[in-house]
C-alpha cells in the first residue's frame, strides 16, 4: 500500500531519465561558458529582502518570504542578475572590469492558481559587467547564440528591442507623466487595442498618434529601424556588432517590454517554433549595479533550461506552432 | 497573400461566431465546412480550430492557436493570460453588468446593514476587481450557468453578468444597477507566433482592418 504525498503545485521532482536529458543540456551550455572566460558563482537561494529590493524593488518581487532566527526578512531570490550585482560590489570592489559570470541555478516566483506554472525553475546564464553597449551587449547575444547552438536547438529566433526607444518617443511628443504610464502599461500587457485608446486620449495630431501607435508593433529585420531614425542608434549599433551567423538569428522587435523594470537599453527574448513561450531572454542594466556601489554597465541573459529541454525534445518530434 | 496566410485561428463557437465567419467569409477564407459541420472542431484546410470562447486564450497562450478571436470579457477574466490583443473587431457588442431585481437595491440594503453582499456570477475575478475598486465588501458565489436564477432563489442579492440587449435580465425581473465594462470581439495573438510569423499576421491583420472599416 503506497501513499501519494504531493509537492506544492509548480514543484517538482526530477527523475533519472530527465535528468540526465537536463544535465547535458546543461553541460553544453556550460561548455561554451566556460570557452568564453565565464566563471561559474553558487549564491545562496536566500538573501535579505532589503539587499534584494535595493536593486530594484518590482524586480525584486520577491514571492516567499520568511524570518531568520533574529526576524530578519528573507527571501528566496526570483532571479540571479540581482544576486550577481551584490556580490559584483561585495566581493569583486576593487576588481579592474570586465567581471565575466555564469550561473546555473533555481529562481522562484510566485503562481497563478491553476496555470500549471512553475514555482521554482532552474535558469543558465551571464552577466558581462563592465563592458559598455554595444560591445557588451553584442558579446552577451553572441554567447546566447553559441549556448543554443551547443544544445543542438536549431529553430530559435532571438527578438531584439530596445527598452529606451518607446519611453523616448512619448518624451519627443511631450506625453506627460500620467498618460505616459498608461501607455506604458498597455504595452506592458500587449494590449494593443487599449494601446491605441490611450493614445487616441492624448489628442495628439493623426501623424504622431500613427507614429506612437505603429512603431511598437514593428517587428522584422533591419528596415524596421529605417523607420524611426535616431532613436535606433543604440540597436543599429548592437547589430553592426554581431558577427553574421548572431545577426542572421535577429528579429528586431520595437515594442518588446520585459517584465523586469531594470533594464536600460537593449533588451532580447529567445523564441523557438516549437513552443508557445519564449525560453528566455535578458538585456542591458547599466543602473543596476550603481545602486550596489559599483556603477558599471552590464548587460546579461537567463535561459529556462527547462524551456529549453521541451523545445528541443519538440524539435526533434518537429512540432512547430 | 490571401486566405489566413498559413496561420491557425481558434474560432468561438456560439454567439460570437456568426460574426467571426462572416468577417473570414470577406477575407477569402472558405468557411462552408465550418458553416456545414456542427460537431467537426478542427478544420485543417481553412486553418480553423473551434471552441467554446472562454478556452480560446487558452489555445493560443499555449500556441496550439496562432491567433484567436474572444470577447474582451473572457480576456478581462482572465486578464493573467500571456496574448497580445491586437484588434477590436466592434461586433459581439455587450456589457458587463451588476444586476438585482427591481424596486429596492437588495445590494446595497446589505451592505449598508449586513457589512457584505452576496454576488454571483461566472466571472469571479471581474465581479472581486470591480467590487475591491469600488470598495465594498462582496462574498463571490461561483456558478456555471443562469446566473439569473441566484437572485431569484435567494442565493444572492445580486449578479454580475454578460448582457447583450437586457432581454434575459427583464424577463427574469432583474435590472441593471452598474455598468462594469463594454466588450466587444477581440483578435488576440500568440507571443511567439507574434515575433516568428510576423509578416503574415501583420498582412492579415491589416485586412481584417480593411474589411472592418468597408463592412
Amino acid at each position: 500500500m503506497s501513499t501519494i504525498h504531493p509537492t506544492p503545485s509548480g514543484t517538482r521532482d526530477v527523475l533519472p531519465d530527465e535528468m540526465r536529458e537536463l544535465h547535458a543540456v546543461v553541460e553544453s551550455l556550460r561548455g561554451v561558458f566556460g570557452a568564453r572566460g565565464y566563471g561559474e558563482v553558487r549564491t545562496p537561494a536566500l538573501e535579505y529582502e532589503q539587499v534584494l529590493t535595493r536593486g530594484d524593488p518590482a524586480a525584486a518581487d520577491p514571492a516567499y518570504k520568511l524570518f531568520d532566527e533574529q526576524g530578519n526578512v528573507l527571501v528566496l531570490r526570483s532571479d540571479m542578475t540581482i544576486p550577481i550585482a551584490r556580490v559584483v560590489s561585495s566581493r569583486y570592489a576593487d576588481a579592474d572590469p570586465p567581471l565575466r559570470f555564469c550561473y546555473v541555478a533555481h529562481a522562484y516566483r510566485s503562481v497563478r492558481p491553476q496555470r500549471g506554472q512553475d514555482r521554482e525553475m532552474l535558469q543558465a546564464g551571464i552577466e558581462v559587467v563592465g563592458v559598455p553597449g554595444p560591445e557588451g551587449t553584442a558579446e552577451a547575444l553572441t554567447v546566447l547564440c553559441e549556448a543554443l547552438d551547443a544544445t543542438g536547438l536549431e529553430d530559435y529566433r532571438v527578438g531584439l528591442g530596445d527598452a529606451s526607444l518607446y519611453p523616448a518617443l512619448l518624451d519627443a511628443h511631450d506625453v506627460d507623466a500620467g498618460a505616459r504610464a498608461a501607455i506604458l502599461r498597455e504595452l506592458q500587457a500587449r494590449d494593443f487595442v487599449g494601446l491605441e485608446r490611450a493614445i487616441d486620449g492624448l489628442g495628439l495630431g493623426s501623424d504622431a498618434s500613427r507614429t506612437l501607435l505603429d512603431v511598437p508593433q514593428r517587428r522584422g529585420g533591419a528596415a524596421v529601424l529605417e523607420e524611426v531614425g535616431a532613436s535606433a542608434d543604440g540597436l543599429r549599433g548592437v547589430y553592426a556588432a554581431l558577427p553574421a551567423a548572431v545577426a542572421g538569428r535577429v528579429i528586431f522587435d520595437l515594442g518588446l517590454a520585459r517584465s523586469l523594470g531594470y533594464y536600460t537599453g537593449a533588451v532580447f527574448e529567445v523564441y523557438d517554433a516549437a513552443l508557445g513561450v519564449p525560453l528566455g531572454g535578458g538585456g542591458r542594466y547599466d543602473d543596476l549595479l550603481g545602486r550596489f556601489g559599483r556603477d558599471l554597465p552590464a548587460a546579461g541573459w537567463a535561459l529556462n533550461v527547462e524551456r529549453l529541454h521541451i523545445a528541443l525534445v519538440g524539435e526533434r518530434r518537429g512540432e512547430r506552432l | 497573400m490571401s486566405g489566413l496566410n498559413g496561420l491557425t485561428l481558434a474560432v468561438p463557437r456560439g454567439a460570437l461566431m456568426r460574426d467571426t465567419l462572416a468577417l473570414l467569409d470577406g477575407l477569402g477564407v472558405d468557411t462552408a465546412e465550418v458553416r456545414a459541420n456542427d460537431r467537426k472542431l478542427l478544420f485543417e484546410d481553412a486553418g480553423i480550430v473551434t471552441m467554446r470562447p472562454s478556452d480560446v486564450a487558452t489555445y493560443v497562450e499555449a500556441g496550439a492557436a496562432d491567433l484567436g478571436i474572444t470577447g474582451k470579457d473572457v480576456l478581462a477574466e482572465q486578464s493573467e493570460r500571456a496574448v497580445y490583443e491586437l484588434l477590436d473587431l466592434r461586433f459581439g457588442a455587450c456589457a458587463m453588468v451588476v444586476a438585482t431585481t427591481a424596486g429596492e437595491d437588495r445590494l446595497a440594503e446589505s451592505l449598508r446593514r449586513l457589512g457584505v453582499m452576496r454576488v454571483a456570477t461566472k466571472y469571479p475575478k471581474i465581479a472581486t476587481r470591480h467590487f475591491e475598486r469600488t470598495g465594498r465588501q462582496a462574498e463571490i458565489v461561483e456558478v456555471n450557468g443562469s446566473v439569473e436564477l441566484a437572485p431569484l432563489t435567494g442565493l444572492a442579492e445580486g449578479i454580475v453578468d454578460l448582457t447583450a440587449t437586457g432581454t434575459t435580465l427583464r424577463e427574469n425581473g432583474l435590472v441593471v444597477r452598474e455598468e462594469i465594462l463594454a466588450s466587444t470581439a477581440r483578435l488576440i495573438a500568440n507571443p511567439v507566433a507574434h515575433k516568428l510569423k510576423a509578416a503574415a499576421l501583420d498582412d492579415l491583420v491589416a485586412r481584417m482592418r480593411e474589411a472592418l472599416r468597408d463592412g
